[in-house]
């Protein structure tokens, strides 16, 4: 398709009325209240609700919620989670829970934030944090083991407590949990 | 079970009398009888059977198609009918011609009510669903729901059939009842009675099948609990087999345990090579990694059954210390220079010069292919014999995967091992000076590192480093089973095949693609350079397997004349 161009007229043709025009805009922003944000110096608040990097939790007992199930594995769409699973020993560390993970590995490079994972987990173990910028120097780098998801996860208040709600309950009932 | 996996084909169904019956408003004829899944005597066809007939689901725990029936789980409640009789015994007929139905007031278990003529199944009706709520509903009262940490989770019944049949919240408010949890069962098996759903497949397996009556149920009403004779472990060869059987995750496999979920798993048909019984599989594997061997159904060989030895016998295959490396002497070096030296040295071999030993654990087309590269140098061949003790139910005495091939390609004579002796005493005053070993260590076969030593070339091929490799002149890496295609004859000749399931290691390939070009460059007779093309060459060359091909073969195999 051809678009046809007008003909521009002599008051066009003269330019100065159209950058007076662009300067008078430039001035009114001058008196307005600003709203960049001086990044990184002053930082973003982000709402509640916001998801950003998934982070592994332990409860106030310090006992690391994960169980190793792999749902969030299977689940993630991009295939940034990566769980070793304890193998047939078992955590002993765990009690009653029995599973914990020998290993977890999200590739933040590859995590698009979606949280899957955190709606799929049974256990609430994995939350999406406030965390919206994360760099490293090197891709390896980016790779975030169980040790630091659990440092930068901290402690979730389970109000249920359902591992220990068990364990009391067959206590209670005379059977080893 | 004696009935089932011994015989050599299907039996042909005899004529039995059949009766028409209704499921869901479709009518079929179904056998009067079915043979009992232990004596193979005919009994009545029951309504479960029937409706199976009828591809209708009729959901279940405790039913299992191998064992006796003892209808305690009540999920396969179905209601139905009868044609109603009138004061003549004669039926009433309705005013449009058809028989006037009764409807049953009550419903029954279709796992054990036999079916009559005229009978009508309803499996879809309201009355029916809400039945199956309810049993689910009580069988979940005391279960501990903690599917995230259950091996079963992703093939558990329980979780199948609360997707179709289950509420999302539980009515039950009171305490559970606790029962031990990982308690040791046995040198393979964990139990977690919590779990259980007191269904007694596995007492009705270890018991009427694996013959080791170890497993029982203790303790009353809600306190059920399944357990080991006290004193007694639960260790027989079969044991495994409960864990498969078993709906639920109340016993799972040490040797599986906590390893890997099982939504992740690819499944690959196969087949077992422990011996000569050729248990159909399905292998289990992640990446490249093997977690599993679970056995596939298959009537003609294994039933639905398979020994823990040949389940547990996958580990070599992940190993570290695997050949994965084509070697001249200690010199690493690529298939294309080591396939030109060793067919420039067969080439200038004088005939009778050459012996073979090429282990019955190779498939039908690697002993096929050897077979041709040993009749151009009229070389000697073997195989080395395996003979164990077997035992009554699966586990052959030879435990060559496929002891029939290597006599049925000529690699081995009728007497297997008989020509080993010769082939040493060939070495010994030289008159055999070229020696090719397929996948065997023969220093512990008669033919000792001394011997080998006296040879001008040795070429060997294997999958592990042992006292061959160590001497050998040519080393050519292989690949284990569940690395490539191929098939096997098993004791009684049934000729089933199996797939690749992992990636070999390294540079290892499967030996029939390199024996394949060997054979090309070494006789000058072209092949086929795909498996299929291949068994069929052989099936055509080979009498006995004149007339299979390998799309013939399907997932289960067909029996040849041995």
């Amino acid at each position: 398709m051809i678009v046809k161009r007008d003909k521009l007229n002599f008051w066009e043709r003269l330019y100065l009325p159209a950058i007076i025009g662009g300067f008078k805009v430039t001035l009114r922003h001058f008196f307005k209240k600003k709203i960049t944000m001086q990044y990184p110096e002053e930082k973003w608040v982000v709402p509640p609700g916001y998801r950003g990097a998934p982070y592994l939790v332990k409860d106030q007992e310090d006992r690391t919620k994960c169980v190793s199930c792999q749902l969030c594995e299977f689940v993630c769409p991009p295939k940034a989670i990566r769980i070793t699973p304890p193998g047939p020993a078992g955590s002993p560390e765990a009690g009653n829970v029995e599973k914990a993970p020998k290993e977890f590995e999200i590739n933040m490079l590859r995590c698009i934030f979606c949280g899957f994972c955190q709606e799929v987990c049974p256990e609430e173990a994995i939350f999406l944090m406030q965390d919206y910028s994360l760099t490293g120097t090197s891709r390896k780098e980016m790779i975030y083991n169980k040790e630091k998801l659990l440092a930068l996860g901290g402690v979730h208040q389970d109000k249920i407590q359902k591992w220990k709600q068990k364990a009391d309950e067959a206590k209670e009932q005379g059977v080893k949990p | 079970m004696s009935a089932t996996p011994t015989t050599e084909t299907k039996p042909a169904p005899p004529a039995v009398e059949t009766i028409k019956v209704k499921v869901d408003g479709k009518e079929i004829a179904v056998p009067k009888t079915m043979p009992d899944p232990l004596t193979g005597k005919p009994v009545p066809t029951t309504m479960i059977q029937a409706c199976a007939l009828a591809t209708v689901d009729v959901p279940h725990y405790c039913y299992h198609p191998k064992l006796p029936v003892v209808g305690n789980c009540r999920m396969c409640l179905v209601e139905f009918g009868t044609p109603a009789m009138g004061p003549d015994r004669k039926p009433v007929i309705n005013p449009d011609g058809t028989p006037k139905i009764a409807k049953s007031p009550r419903p029954a278990i279709a796992c054990a009510t036999p079916i009559s003529p005229g009978m009508e199944i309803y499996t879809t009706t309201p009355g029916v669903k809400q039945m199956r709520e309810g049993v689910l509903e009580f069988l979940l009262i005391n279960h501990p729901l903690d599917c995230p940490i259950c091996d079963q989770a992703g093939e558990c019944k329980l979780q199948e059939y609360s997707v179709d049949y289950g509420q999302a919240t539980s009515r039950f408010v009171e305490e559970k009842v606790h029962k031990p949890k990982q308690v040791d069962l046995g040198p393979r098996i964990v139990l977690d009675d919590e779990r259980c759903i007191l269904c007694t497949r596995c007492i009705r397996f270890s018991k009427d099948i694996a013959g080791d009556d170890a497993l029982g149920i203790v303790n009353r009403g809600s306190y059920n609990t399944l357990s080991a004779y006290p004193g007694k472990a639960f260790d027989n060869n079969y044991t495994l087999n409960t864990v498969d059987i078993c709906p639920v995750g109340a016993l799972t496999s040490k040797d599986f345990r906590f390893k890997m979920r099982v939504w992740f798993l690819k499944e690959t048909k196969s087949v077992c090579t422990s011996c000569a019984t050729g248990c159909n599989i399905v292998i289990g594997s992640r990446e490249e990694k093997i977690y599993r061997y679970e056995p596939r159904e298959n009537d003609a060989v294994n039933s639905c059954w398979m020994c823990d030895t040949g389940r547990l016998n996958y580990k070599w295959i992940g190993s570290e210390n695997r050949l994965t490396e084509v070697r001249i002497g200690k010199e690493t070096t690529t298939w294309t220079n080591a396939l030109k030296e060793i067919s420039g040295k067969l080439a200038n071999v004088k005939a009778g010069s050459v012996a073979m030993v090429a282990s019955a654990r190779q498939t039908n087309e690697e002993l096929f292919l050897l077979a041709k590269l040993g009749k151009k140098f009229n070389a000697l061949t073997d195989s080395v014999p395996r003979m164990q003790e077997g035992d009554k139910l699966l586990v052959s005495a030879d435990r060559n995967p496929n002891s029939n091939g290597a006599k049925l390609t000529g690699i081995s004579p009728a007497q297997m091992g008989s020509n080993l002796p010769k082939i040493a005493e060939g070495i010994r005053n030289g008159s055999i000076k070229t020696l090719i070993v397929f996948g065997e260590d023969v220093t512990k076969h008669g033919i000792g590192a001394d011997l080998l030593g006296k040879l001008e070339t040795l070429i060997v091929s294997e999958i592990l480093p042992n006292k061959t490799t160590e001497l050998a002149h040519y080393i050519l890496p292989g690949c284990a089973h569940a690395e490539k295609r191929g098939s096997f004859v098993n004791g009684k000749g049934r000729v089933q095949r199996f797939l690749k399931a992992v990636e070999p290691k390294g540079d290892a390939r499967p030996e029939w693609e390199f024996l394949h070009e060997l054979v090309y460059q070494v006789t000058g007779q072209n092949g086929f350079a795909s498996i299929e093309g291949l068994f069929n060459q052989m099936a055509q060359e080979v009498p006995a397997f004149n007339g299979v091909t390998w799309a013939a073969l399907g997932d289960t195999g067909v029996t040849i004349q041995i």
